[in-house]
């Protein structure tokens, strides 16, 4: 069975409270369909759950299928630090058909970030060593295909679909 | 037991597979270096879930324990050609082609009754003894935790 090796920390973006009885880990590239579908049902249960839950999002862009995944995972992270990682997190899956330099510079401007700096950030070594980070902690969780997620460090490996990963947190949350 | 990985500690069985029209790959030629077999069932299964997808994004960390990654399965070298192009794959397909499943047998890694190859990982050290071996739930990919925790060990 694989764990979570990596516990949600400081370098994490999380949504939710810390005190809350679950949580959710998942490993997704913007660039997958799999994960976009996932996007909403991900939504769905933090609506259902309330603070019961809480959702870390990290990056597994699997770049040698996915051309524009890295440059996407780094978009998310450079907004990150201007605090609008989860602008960008849900802006790239709804647009993931458009998820080029060009198209990541419009998302920025559309969540008025300083364009400037967005850019520098995202062709820094610092982002770049952020998803690198995020990439080689889910490898060593045991990160099989995007999306993965954990529930409260269990790998999940039933179909991501509402009923299912509501049934397993349910579970866990017992 | 056929249901279960060969044991660690024994001498990897060696093969030879072909890995294009005229290319054979056999195991004995890699001793010296780390080796790492992925049985699995079928070329083409659903993209990013797939196991090989997987792998191949890891290869920078199988590099570093200079270990050589092969994927096997009973397709035909022209399918496993086709397929590494479209995934991009940077590591070589073998073919369990003909006698069908041979190889996957003699690592207790093939489903008569589907006539497939399960979805089996194993490591071989440099001098050709089984470090780790691990079969998984045919519909569950297994990751590459358990591969990198073989290598960190050996």
């Amino acid at each position: 069975m694989s764990k979570l090796t990596i516990q949600p920390n400081n370098e994490d973006h999380i949504q939710g409270k810390e005190n809350s009885s679950i949580t959710l880990v998942e490993y997704g590239d913007f660039q997958c369909p799999y994960c976009r579908e996932a996007y909403p049902i991900v939504k769905e249960i933090q609506k259902i759950k309330g603070d019961a839950i809480r959702f870390v999002f990290r990056n597994f862009p699997l770049s040698e299928i996915h051309s524009y995944a890295l440059h996407a995972a780094y978009a998310a992270e450079a907004a990150g630090k201007q605090h609008k990682f989860w602008e960008m997190h849900d802006i790239l899956f709804e647009n993931q058909e458009n998820l080029k330099d060009s198209d990541l510079r419009l998302y920025s401007e559309k969540l008025s970030l300083d364009i400037d700096q967005f850019t520098k950030d995202m062709n820094s070594d610092e982002v770049a060593k952020k998803v690198q980070t995020d990439i080689i902690g889910g490898i060593k969780s045991g990160v099989n295909g995007t999306p993965t997620f954990f529930i409260n460090s269990i790998r999940f490996d039933g179909p991501s679909d509402l009923d299912s990963l509501l049934k397993a947190i349910d579970l866990a949350d017992k | 037991m056929k249901d279960q990985p060969l044991k660690k500690g024994m001498k990897a069985p060696d093969f030879s597979l072909k890995s294009t029209s005229d290319q054979e790959v056999s195991l004995k030629d890699f001793l010296g270096k780390p080796v790492i077999l992925a049985f699995y069932p079928a070329d083409f299964s659903p993209v990013c879930g797939s196991e090989l997808t997987l792998f191949n994004e890891v290869l920078p960390e199988f590099k570093k324990y200079d270990a050589q990654l092969f994927g096997i399965s009973v397709d035909n070298i022209w399918s496993h050609l086709a397929f590494a192009k479209e995934r991009n794959l940077h590591f070589p397909l073998l073919s369990d082609f003909n006698p069908k499943g041979e190889v996957s047998r003699m690592y207790n890694a093939y489903q008569e009754e589907d006539g497939l190859s399960k979805r089996a990982l194993y490591v071989i050290d440099k001098d050709g003894v089984i470090a780790w071996g691990y079969i998984s739930p045919i519909g569950i990919n297994p990751g590459a935790d358990g591969i990198l925790n073989a290598l960190e060990e050996l």
